[in-house]
């Protein structure tokens, strides 16, 4: 039965999107509690040289997607407070990595590259060993979010009262920088790499209004990354539109509702 | 023993150093402020006694075991993080619900449990916090700036309930002020802070010392009409009652 069904093709693809959904929203919500919404970017930008690299050793793209995005969070931790402001620093370096992506990728001319598929997903493709890779990926994100949950939240919440807690911020912030490589990685083949910061964000800032603990915003934000995933497949299937674009627009959508939720209740 | 004992501390950021060689230590039951001007290194000294801010020379020593509470000068929460007092209470342990009660309560704010801590005014802000910081029974409590943002009664309320916090649990407490004429009433011990320990002693004697008026020069005497000024003593400026530790 199971094997029948993961035979097809848009089942396939919706258990990739709700994976991604289900590690993407719960780190997004800190991504948003963080205001880290560009360094986000900056890490997904970055996958697309790590996709390059991959492609040219032979690699797993998803071993090489983390690689690069890993080295860049960790960049950009490194050069924060070194006389740039931060988000200049993450427009110098999402960009340079994409732009360094793109040109090592046109190296690549032996092999037959879809560049689109890289940048918007191609969740149409996803095959059993992608739908493990996504899935291993995902759980291991949350589990690494659940494992750490209070000492990251009050690492987010103050990093003085962090440390009065036994808590270290800094080891707290390389936790979050993994999970958010890892993310990165899983999510190119459903979103692509300039569509997955919508993934982290927008579920979570839907689910604010609705929310009255970090917990259930984590939540509420999961549910709503998986029903923008299922009905933005389905209607891009119905519409015969880009499966991750109409994704990140089913999203963006309940980020609309519940906006209009908060004006109209509380 | 001492709570904690400061040796020959110098902090800084980048290589600036911006407290050099402070001795300073505070005994259990006992409260002590550090007063000083803008820049003179205050915030700096209690972070690195938290931990937050690595000394460049000297050290920080601690009771072995030593529960401490901590209360923020400033706590900014983002409004996309939707959180109640109770949750906020509880991190990052597994406090009980009966334990945020009482915290709350010995912070003079009952009833919050279920508010959001978006909500709350500037008050109950820092009681919220007060309350967070006596969680875990806290034989050392240590306050930057608290009253940040509150009125003049509000703060001279908080600073009572300090007081009153110290009489019920005997908790020492070292906190850091700068509204000099609440803080020196409810103090033990005042420590000047201007990169250096300026001048250290009991209220009085601090600010009859003349290094302390120095800093402060005459806005300062409305506070001082508060104190009985007796000139009848000697005492040691400086750091010379430390040194001789």
């Amino acid at each position: 039965m199971l094997d029948f069904m993961l035979g097809d093709f848009m089942v396939r693809a919706t258990l990739a999107g709700v994976g991604v959904a289900v590690a993407a929203a719960p780190l997004g919500s800190f991504v948003v509690w963080r205001r880290m919404a560009y360094f986000g970017d900056a890490t997904a930008h970055a996958a697309i040289l790590g996709v390059a690299l991959s492609l040219a050793f032979s690699m797993s793209i998803f071993v090489g997607a983390v690689v690069v995005a890993l080295a860049m969070a960790l960049l950009v931790s490194s050069l924060t407070g070194r006389g740039y402001a931060m988000d200049t620093l993450l427009g110098v370096l999402a960009h340079s990595a994409l732009a360094f992506g793109l040109v090592a990728v046109s190296f690549l001319s032996g092999i037959r590259i879809d560049l689109m598929s890289y940048l918007f997903g191609d969740i149409l493709a996803v095959s059993r060993e992608d739908l493990a890779v996504i899935w291993g990926g995902a759980a291991l994100v949350v589990a690494l979010i659940v494992w750490r949950w209070s000492a990251l939240l009050t690492a987010t919440l103050n990093e003085d009262l962090a440390h009065a807690s036994g808590v270290d911020p800094r080891r707290e912030q390389l936790i979050l920088t993994l999970a958010l490589a890892i993310t990165v990685a899983v999510a190119i083949k459903v979103v692509g790499v300039l569509l997955i910061a919508a993934m982290l964000i927008i579920p979570a800032a839907a689910a604010r209004p609705l929310a009255r603990t970090p917990e259930s915003m984590a939540l509420i934000a999961a549910a709503i990354g998986v029903l923008a995933a299922i009905v933005g497949l389905r209607g891009s299937y119905l519409l015969d539109t880009p499966s991750g674009p109409t994704i990140v627009c089913a999203a963006a959508i309940a980020f609309a509702a519940t906006s209009l939720f908060r004006r109209r209740g509380a | 023993m001492s709570l904690v004992t400061v040796e020959n501390l110098t902090v800084g950021y980048g290589g600036k150093a911006v407290v050099r060689h402070v001795d300073l230590r505070v005994d259990p039951g006992e409260i002590v402020t550090i007063v000083g001007p803008n820049g003179s290194g205050k915030t700096s000294l209690l972070r690195a006694v938290i931990g937050a801010l690595k000394p460049t020379e000297g050290r920080i020593r601690s009771k072995p075991g030593l529960r401490v509470g901590y209360v923020p000068q400033r706590l900014h929460i983002d409004p996309t993080l939707p959180i109640t007092v109770e949750r906020f209470l509880r991190l990052p342990g597994g406090a009980t619900r009966d334990a945020c009660r009482n915290a709350l309560e010995q912070a003079g704010a009952p009833d919050l449990l279920q508010s959001q801590m978006s909500g709350l005014s500037g008050g109950q802000f820092q009681r919220v916090l007060l309350a967070r910081a006596l969680m875990n029974q806290p034989e050392l409590l240590l306050l930057d700036e608290a009253t940040q943002g509150l009125d003049q009664p509000g703060s001279a309320a908080f600073y009572r309930r300090i007081e009153a916090v110290r009489a019920e649990t005997g908790c020492a407490v070292l906190m850091i002020s700068h509204e000099l004429h609440v803080v020196m009433s409810a103090s033990d011990r005042v420590i000047c802070l201007n990169g250096h320990v300026c001048c250290e002693g009991t209220p009085a004697v601090v600010a009859s010392a003349p290094e302390y008026r120095a800093l402060f020069g005459t806005g300062t005497g409305g506070a001082l009409a508060l104190y009985r000024h007796d000139h009848d003593h000697d005492h040691d400026h400086g750091r010379a009652t430390e040194a001789a530790e």
